[in-house]
């Protein structure tokens, strides 16, 4: 018999009823709720007479809707509704959450790994499809709709069909320069950005091994980018030094590793489909289009259309041109931030690229941490003055211009460099349109006026 | 959840492919508290030009669409957020049955649990329904998953336990608790 993958070793823990092949009711070990897809599901609950089965498993907090400058004071009073809503919520049927404005909050796929709540072994959903981010701790963690977070709120179960299992090894050591950002956005320019609809990816290879847990996040993060809900990756021990000593770390932490020492897939292992992409030769990605698998190393060429329906209208939205490269994009507007890029590393690789520069005549630039935590970490460093010295703004922590349900939005027909994980038309604001790439990328741009290739600026 | 058996609706062709949540509903239309009202504001960006003037090249505005009730579309349709928003938009729009290439996992899942059914077909067929009339009337018959059409009938693919929950509109949570003993016994051995 052929080993197991850890994707199936923590599924199987975790099934309660049901056949491989029809939906399984799969305990659910954390749930994450924050303000945009709860109301609804409380209101459910409310109108069913249901509870909230395991509090202790739910954890809450406030990201999309918040504004980042002048916190207390929301404009937006329909942005308001929804956050008082949800503080109404969490409080009526008792779950923890941060509060507006209190020392733990942040962008949901943060603060569930900062406050030690993300583990490996663990089941974890939560109403938001980056939710994978949490899978680069070797655990399963997926986004879900709104009945799902009602469902999981009142049986702490929910209802799946079990994905395949796909393998991605990223091979090789990349150039300085070249950071995990580059690598996702490779794989999905490579396959598309529905190579991974069906299926649970496991990323491994020397590529993963190397990288921090910070930079593995980013990766797990931008699988639904990929198409798959599901992304993570085998625990070793620079996961369980960041899982340890944070405040909801297991108490018997010796014990836990011993049980997380045996989650990981087996050499012999078997995967519906593996891929391969070597990042040894890999240059800085950035995006010229309307998807995320719309992007290029830097210097190629954008793509001829050839009749591509979906081709010709991103060209139309981006105004951009075949056989252009992203050195001739006009930035106007620099934005570092959100769950994908915006943890203290993506900041300090950022602030290292800027240096004692100042960022180009005519851009908007803001940095954004994705959390108090970071916040404050990086403020301790002085990041903080190396951003608002080169003339970038320094906000308070949320999802801010990712997705500009707050006050945060990128002006209409402004292209920007963004660290986030979306490039959607309207994503970042209405005609607003968003090249990605990462942060040293966006710092670099912001420096140059325009996209360069960050290798060239790269020091040690 | 509303039951779904038989259906008969016209339908209207929008083929892009990875047609995302953002473009089914925009972020600004995400604050609402309720699960109502949606439908006037999907692909709010494609079908307005400003202040809810209809942008009269997209196709839900042509006078011959008004009524169509089921959506046909490319690949990787509903990609992107995980918002259920934007299964309550299009149902509240008036659409039961989208009939794409393919669907985002997530997406699927929130259609399902709306009674709006999500009916996967290759390119070929696709291709074919597109030349439907939109005055057609075409008939999803979800008990013997067929594709009803003057053009031939399309077998399609369900899973049981989902076709079940459909045609009964059965209440997920409900179900569920049928198995609280189960789920306490998993917390008892695992916690």
């Amino acid at each position: 018999m052929s080993g197991k993958t850890i994707f199936d070793k923590l599924w199987d823990q975790h099934v309660i009823a049901g056949n491989e092949g029809e939906p399984q009711l799969l305990y659910i070990d954390l749930h994450v709720i924050h303000e945009v897809t709860s109301p609804q599901a409380f209101q459910g609950l409310r109108e069913a007479g249901r509870r909230v089965r395991r509090k202790d498993l739910t954890y809450g907090t406030l990201d999309h809707n918040v504004p980042t400058q002048d916190i207390f004071n929301i404009q937006d009073l329909i942005s308001k509704k929804q956050i008082d809503t949800f503080t109404k919520n969490v409080k009526e049927f008792d779950v923890p959450a941060e509060t507006h404005g209190g020392k733990g909050q942040g962008i949901v796929h943060m603060v569930a790994p900062e406050s030690g709540r993300t583990q490996p072994g663990k089941t974890i959903v939560c109403g938001d499809s980056h939710t994978a981010t949490n899978g680069a701790f070797g655990a399963i963690a997926f986004g879900i709709g709104t009945s799902e977070v009602e469902h999981v709120l009142a049986t702490q179960t929910i209802w799946q069909v079990k994905p395949k299992r796909m393998k991605i090894e990223f091979q090789g050591h990349p150039q300085k320069g070249i950071y995990s950002k580059d690598f996702i956005l490779a794989l999905i320019a490579k396959y598309g950005v529905d190579a991974g609809v069906g299926y649970a990816v496991e990323y491994s290879g020397d590529a993963i091994s190397d990288l921090s847990m910070e930079e593995r996040m980013t990766i797990c993060n931008m699988s639904i980018e990929f198409g798959a809900k599901i992304g993570l990756m085998n625990p070793d021990e620079k996961t369980y030094d960041y899982v340890k000593g944070r405040e909801h770390a297991p108490k018997n932490f010796d014990e836990a590793v011993s049980k997380w020492e045996k989650l990981v897939s087996d050499s012999d292992a078997q995967y519906d489909k593996i891929l391969s992409l070597d990042v040894s030769q890999l240059k800085p990605m950035v995006t010229w289009g309307t998807n995320p698998g719309m992007g290029l190393e830097f210097g190629e060429k954008f793509p001829e259309i050839n009749n591509d329906l979906n081709y010709e209208r991103a060209y139309q939205y981006m105004d951009l041109k075949p056989g252009q490269t992203a050195s001739a994009i006009d930035l106007g507007y620099i934005f570092i931030g959100s769950c994908t890029n915006a943890r203290l590393g993506d900041l300090e690789e950022a602030a290292k690229i800027i240096g004692d520069r100042h960022i180009a005549d005519g851009l908007t630039g803001i940095v954004v941490p994705g959390s108090r935590p970071v916040k404050e970490a990086a403020e301790a460093q002085g990041l903080d003055k190396i951003f608002k010295e080169a003339g970038f703004e320094w906000r308070e922590p949320g999802c801010s211009a990712c997705l500009g349900m707050n006050p945060d939005q990128i002006p209409e027909y402004v292209h920007c460099a963004s660290t986030s994980n979306r490039n959607f038309e309207g994503r970042q604001g209405h005609n607003a349109r968003t090249h990605l790439c990462s942060p040293a990328m966006a710092a670099a741009a912001a420096i140059a006026g325009k996209f360069v290739d960050v290798r060239t600026l790269v020091t040690d | 959840m509303e039951k779904f058996t038989i259906y008969k609706g016209t339908s209207v062709p929008v083929m892009n492919d990875n047609i995302d949540t953002d473009q089914i509903i925009p972020k600004q239309f995400l604050k609402a508290i309720d699960k109502k009202g949606f439908g006037k504001n999907l692909f709010y960006e494609w079908r307005y030009l400003k202040d809810y003037d209809e942008n009269p090249d997209f196709i839900l505005n042509a006078p011959k669409y008004k009524k169509a009730s089921l959506l046909i579309s490319g690949d990787n349709f509903g990609s992107g957020s995980s918002r259920e928003h934007a299964a309550w938009a299009l149902s509240d729009y008036g659409f039961r049955a989208i009939i794409a290439g393919s669907y985002s996992d997530i997406f699927y899942n929130n259609a399902l649990k709306n009674g709006l059914l999500p009916i996967k077909q290759p390119r070929e067929v696709l291709n074919q329904l597109t030349k439907l009339s939109s005055q057609e009337e075409i008939t999803i018959d979800l008990p013997h998953q067929l594709i009803i059409t003057s053009l031939g009938d399309f077998h399609f693919e369900i899973d049981p336990i989902w076709k079940d929950k459909l045609i009964n509109g059965l209440d997920d949570i409900g179900i569920t608790l049928q198995y609280e003993e189960a789920i306490s016994a998993y917390e008892q051995k695992n916690q």
